[in-house]
């Protein structure tokens, strides 16, 4: 099974330095792409390649970049963004790929510039991933000094500066729109569209953004070719995927593996089961706006079709997984709390709705729920739903709400009726 | 005033952005990690520096979660409430962290100014859940013993 993704990474040691990754293979790629393709050749690689985004939309890379203007009269500087913001509960799959490979996606991002020939390029990196900055530092300072980054790299006239953003701390930041006006300097509140950041981003001008897992897979795609990297995907999809679980089984953690494997493949082969004393009883497939799938769904393949076929979506593809003795109205009430909490306030269902939902579901879990209050929630669920809001932050903070009542109402009843939580 | 060091750090951010207000995060950012937090007097000399007025740098400085704009302790500890965290039981994290500093909860500095704790939104390490940082270090698989000895390394 080929991992290209965490190829270099050799447990109990830190990341490769540029030489050891030059001699992995490190940095052809870009060679390749810089002296024998043109931007557009490099484009359409990545468009038959199948490679859809990775921060939780899925949207195929290789056409969103076929929406940049090319040739002389584009707008410059034209902008490639790095989300690295990684900040959706139960997601850390851009940690282990930040902190176990810097120089992969720096020739990630190289390459994808090139493509779209942007001059300039931000890693718009969480607050709190101290170790990834300083990892990050060394690299591009290394790369730097190679003539990688700068003017003229590898001779083909091409030219980037990659800089490094820190974030300050906020989940909406992660909304690409919300991301440049953070870039900016502004409070970081989503942008109407359209117009789309491709045509119209980051100051005004054409802006490409990606997600750090998507721009990790580049250099191998250019390398090895569109036909290799469908090749290694279980479904129609390309790629690998860096899957992972947390919550109570035995072994937490992140692995590589390829796009369409089960659920119950990666909770029972990579994650080891559940704990002694707890069995499973659902599951959060791609972090913490995805809808609740259960023991029935156990079969379905983590990739983007299946899993909506299923009724949730892959999303960042780190399942939270949900034992039978964790109180599922519990789990929803810390939910909706996260999502109140990070909630720009831009628009009033969002800023309203959500502080109300957990208000809601905080009486419930306590044991002062009223029989109407279920009805108030599932309402919300239609009120906060796609189209009523700026951005997809509220429509993502309902989507376990929505599932936790489809399969476990009677959880909810429960409390009511009882007037406590019967988990407690 | 910003110190001859906080003004040349400010001006070496602000060329990688196109617009000087633009440094503005950065900006609040540098100033409180000489300082602590941004106090009302700090938030006037980022502003003048970034040629913007108070209340716009204030209206960024407080959209952000870890821009401080009251006094934290020497140390602060950031502790995971969201949800993988939640399930792995970090309310007993905060009842031990809370009875070994003495104090009341989230958002209370001890009594000597050693620690701040706060809550904190996850830190992307859900696999080593429940999790805290203290400043920039990350701690993981918490239980009691751990925490005391943690903590102990801290002045
Ligand atoms: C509230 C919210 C938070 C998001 N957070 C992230 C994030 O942390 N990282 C990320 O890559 N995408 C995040 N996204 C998705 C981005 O808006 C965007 O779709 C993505 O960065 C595009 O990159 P990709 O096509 O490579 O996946 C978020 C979206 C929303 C609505
Ligand atoms: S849905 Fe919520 S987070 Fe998104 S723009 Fe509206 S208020 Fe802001
Ligand atoms: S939920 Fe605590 S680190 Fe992710």
């Amino acid at each position: 099974m080929e991992k290209p993704l965490t190829r270099n990474m050799l447990p109990g040691r830190g990341p490769f330095s540029l030489a050891e990754y030059e001699k992995a293979g490190g940095y052809q790629a870009l060679r390749k792409a810089l002296t024998t393709m043109s931007p557009s050749e490099v484009t359409e690689t990545v468009q038959q390649s199948n490679l859809r985004g990775r921060g939780g939309a899925g949207f195929y890379t290789g056409r969103k970049w076929s929406f940049v203007p090319m040739g002389e009269d584009a707008p410059q500087p034209k902008y490639l963004v790095v989300n690295a913001d990684e900040m959706e509960p139960g997601t850390f799959k851009d940690r282990f790929l930040l902190e176990g490979d810097p120089h992969q996606m720096i020739e990630g991002i190289i390459i994808s510039a090139y493509a779209i020939q942007a001059s300039v390029a931000y890693i718009f990196l969480r607050a709190n991933y101290d170790v990834a900055y300083r990892g990050l530092q060394v690299a591009l300072a290394e790369a730097q000094a190679k003539g990688y980054l700068g003017e003229n790299i590898l001779g083909s006239g091409f030219g980037l500066t990659l800089l490094l953003h820190e974030s300050a701390g906020r989940y909406i930041c992660g909304e690409e729109t919300a991301l440049l006006n953070a870039l900016e300097g502004k409070r970081a509140i989503p942008r109407s569209k359209p117009p789309f950041p491709p045509v119209v981003g980051l100051w005004g001008k054409p802006t490409i953004a990606n997600n750090v897992e998507t721009l990790c897979n580049v250099p191998h795609i250019i390398f090895h070719g569109a036909e290799w990297f469908r090749s290694l995907s279980r479904s129609a999809d390309g790629g690998t995927k860096i899957y992972g679980a947390s919550g109570k089984v035995r072994r937490p953690g992140a692995w590589e593996l390829p796009l369409g494997v089960t659920i119950r493949e990666i909770l029972e082969e990579h994650a080891g089961g559940m704990r002694d004393g707890v069995s499973f009883r659902a599951v959060l497939p791609g972090g913490a706006s995805t809808d609740l799938l259960t023991a029935d769904h156990l079969d379905v393949p983590m990739d983007f079709n299946a899993v909506q076929e299923a009724g949730s979506r892959l999303g960042t593809g780190t399942m939270v997984v949900v034992d039978d003795r964790t109180c599922i109205v519990g789990l929803v009430h810390n939910l909706i709390r996260f999502f109140a909490q990070e909630s720009c306030g831009w628009c009033t269902p969002c800023r309203e709705g959500l502080p109300w939902l957990t208000d809601i579901l905080a009486a419930i879990e306590k044991g002062r729920g009223e029989p109407g209050d279920i009805e108030i929630l599932r309402q919300h669920t239609h009120l906060l739903g796609p189209g009523n809001t700026f951005c997809a932050l509220a429509p993502g903070a309902v989507e376990p709400l929505q599932s936790a009542l489809k399969y476990f109402e009677e959880d909810f009843e429960r409390h009511i009726r009882e007037q406590r939580c019967p988990w407690k | 005033m910003l110190t001859p060091l906080e003004e040349e750090e400010i001006k070496f951010v602000a060329e990688h952005y196109a617009s000087l207000d633009g440094a503005a995060i950065e900006a609040l950012k540098i100033v409180q990690r000489h300082r602590g937090w941004i106090s009302d007097d700090s938030l006037r000399d980022v502003a003048e520096a970034l040629a913007m007025t108070t209340t716009e740098l204030d209206s960024v400085a407080t959209f952000y979660n870890l821009i401080f704009r009251q006094p934290v302790g020497r140390h602060v500890i950031l502790l995971c409430d969201s949800v993988s965290c939640w399930i792995m039981g970090y309310d007993n994290i905060l009842e031990i962290l809370k009875r070994r500093l003495n104090i009341a909860g989230f958002g209370h500095t001890t009594a000597d100014g050693r620690f701040t704790l706060l809550p904190h939104v996850c830190l992307g390490a859900c696999d080593r859940a429940p999790v805290m940082m203290i400043d920039d270090r990350l701690y993981g698989e918490l239980d009691a013993d751990k925490i005391d000895a943690i903590l102990a390394q801290y002045e």
